[in-house]
């Protein structure tokens, strides 16, 4: 055993961060035999076939090198032109970096974007990592938690009731993880006008965006004078079930993205290069699985909401992403995961642990077969009816 | 139902046809008795012939023979393919039959009990018909994937089970 205390040197803002909630559901979750997960926030499919085989390819010809900080060439005009569809033009030259996924792209704005004192709003519930990223990053987290009344959408007076007004940036994710909530242009531009009004650049994760199953996803920066505040983020692990692959990319202004590639030429230096070779693939003609899939997890977002409205559990009609986020019928969102799992052996992360106005609330997966969905869903049948 | 929904449920179908009325309704987001209904239509519409099981028989410790033949024919004024293909397709044996483009007419997949049983009505069946001037049978050694249905042992879900 070392010598070492290394409690006191570990840096502050690393330690006054807590591990995440995730974790302990994970803990329990792997100390049951049989569960049935609705707790996985990534695809059930594996990536399509030919982006696949076109990673292989890529190793058997000896494709290991690095590549261009910002991504192979190739790679940033298939995503120039894939973009155009939500009416995002980018240039590939200086407006497009390809990240290690998105995770990799929104910590290289976080630091690249914000200095000690800057102020973030962090729209809740929200995927694990803004705070913390935000907080590494030296500056401060503002949480501007979204009410179920809206169906946890973006709006003026949340951000307004939040304080926002006096916030350097914006950080949103739609479709969301953890509400599944997507948002329309028309409910985007009332966001846009806070952001134009009270100068916040907006930092839009939009790796959700192909799984949209009510209309077309629509993107903050399509809209009038957004397009220069706005960093988009999207990737390939959600659409085209690549999560491991780990790859993304980030659309923005030239000096935001030349910011964000100083930081990544010295820390990340390039993406993975199999994993680009596969993304250059699946942009050219892997269109027709992203669709088989989206109608996949639409069939399944169907079924789980008409069980959930029989079992008569509230839940708003969730739109995107592949989750629904069900209320808990007395309010204690961590018992309720924490006795689904010991009792029924189902697995879904109580909201709480996505933050602000995620308390009372159930993120449940959907990424996962029909069949075991089935079987997840009676169980929950059975577990309300004899608690609740 | 409108077309795209009705051509989802079909593709439904042929994944697992085995699903029930209530949870494709659910899937849908309609009625069951619209689902009953638009079934029913495809059926009468001779767009759904049935349902039928994709089996792997060796599981079954079963050693049925399968054979693909490649039938030659020659037509003349009084008979064209329909007639060929009609007197063959009647035969139990005969589980498909496709008019086929290249060096042979017709793709017949035939099955039966043994190998034996499969040569045995190739050759006193389906050679004897006048019409066909040739036949050559392969036989299935091995099958790694039937019908959209992988024939391997399957992949574990190596996801972690709770992730963000």
């Amino acid at each position: 055993m070392s010598g070492k205390d290394w409690k006191g040197e570990v840096a502050e803002r690393v330690r006054t961060v807590p591990p995440s909630g995730i974790r302990r559901f994970f803990e329990l979750a792997e100390e049951q035999e049989d569960v049935i997960s609705l707790g996985v926030g990534e695809p059930d499919f594996s990536a399509p076939w030919s982006a696949r085989e076109a990673g292989i390819q890529s190793l058997e010809t000896g494709r290991t090198s690095y590549t261009a900080n910002r991504g192979k060439r190739e790679l940033r005009e298939e995503i120039a032109r894939d973009a155009r569809r939500y009416e995002l033009d980018y240039s590939p030259e200086d407006e497009i970096i390809v990240t290690t996924g998105v995770s990799e792209g929104v910590d290289l704005a976080f630091r690249a974007l914000f200095d000690p004192g800057d102020t973030v709003a962090v729209t809740q519930p929200a995927y694990v990592s803004y705070v913390p990223g935000v907080t590494f990053a030296g500056a401060e987290p503002l949480p501007v938690p979204t009410r179920p009344e809206d169906d946890f959408k973006l709006t003026y007076d949340v951000l307004r009731d939040a304080g926002a007004e006096d916030a350097d940036a914006l950080v949103y994710c739609y479709p969301n993880n953890p509400t599944g909530a997507v948002m329309t242009r028309g409910e985007l531009a009332e966001v846009a006008e806070f952001c134009r009004e009270n100068d916040l650049v907006v930092l839009a994760d939009e790796v959700y965006a192909d799984l949209t199953y009510d209309g077309k996803h629509a993107s903050i920066a399509a809209l009038d004078g957004m397009r220069e505040r706005t960093v988009v983020f999207n990737g390939f692990s959600k659409a085209y079930a690549m999560t491991g692959t780990r790859l993304g990319y980030a659309l923005g202004p030239a000096e935001a993205i030349g910011a964000m590639n100083r930081v990544h030429q010295y820390t990340m230096l390039s993406a993975p290069t199999t994993a680009q070779y596969m993304a250059i693939e699946a942009l050219r003609r892997c269109r027709d699985d992203v669709e088989e899939m989206r109608r996949a997890y639409n069939r399944r977002r169907n079924l789980v909401l008409s069980r959930l409205d029989e079992i008569g559990m509230d839940c708003f009609e969730a739109r995107g992403a592949f989750y629904v986020f069900p209320e808990v019928p007395d309010g204690d969102d961590d018992s309720f995961a924490e006795e689904l799992l010991k009792q029924e052996e189902v697995a879904a992360v109580p909201g709480s642990v996505f933050g602000e106005g995620g308390e009372g609330y159930l993120r449940m997966s959907y990424a996962t077969g029909t069949d075991e969905l089935k079987q997840a869903m009676d169980r929950i049948e059975s577990f309300v009816a004899r608690n609740y | 139902m409108n077309e795209e929904k009705r051509r989802e449920l079909v593709e439904v179908l042929v994944d697992d046809a085995r699903r029930s009325t209530a949870d494709l309704a659910r899937m849908f987001d309609v009625t069951e008795n619209d689902i009953e209904e638009t079934i029913e239509q495809l059926e009468d519409e001779g767009v759904l012939r049935g349902y039928t099981a994709v089996v792997d028989w060796e599981e079954f410790d079963d050693d049925r023979a399968e054979a693909y033949v490649e039938v030659n024919v020659s037509l003349d004024r009084e008979t064209d393919y329909v007639d060929i293909a009609d007197r063959i397709a009647r035969f139990p044996e005969v589980t498909s039959l496709h008019l086929v483009s290249g060096n042979y007419d017709f793709g017949l997949v035939v099955e039966a009990d043994s190998m034996n049983e499969v040569s045995n009505f190739i050759s006193e069946k389906v050679a004897p018909v006048p019409e066909i001037t040739q036949t050559v049978t392969h036989f299935v050694m091995d099958k790694y994937k039937e019908r959209g249905f992988g024939m391997g042992d399957g992949d574990d879900d190596e996801r972690l089970s709770v992730s963000p």
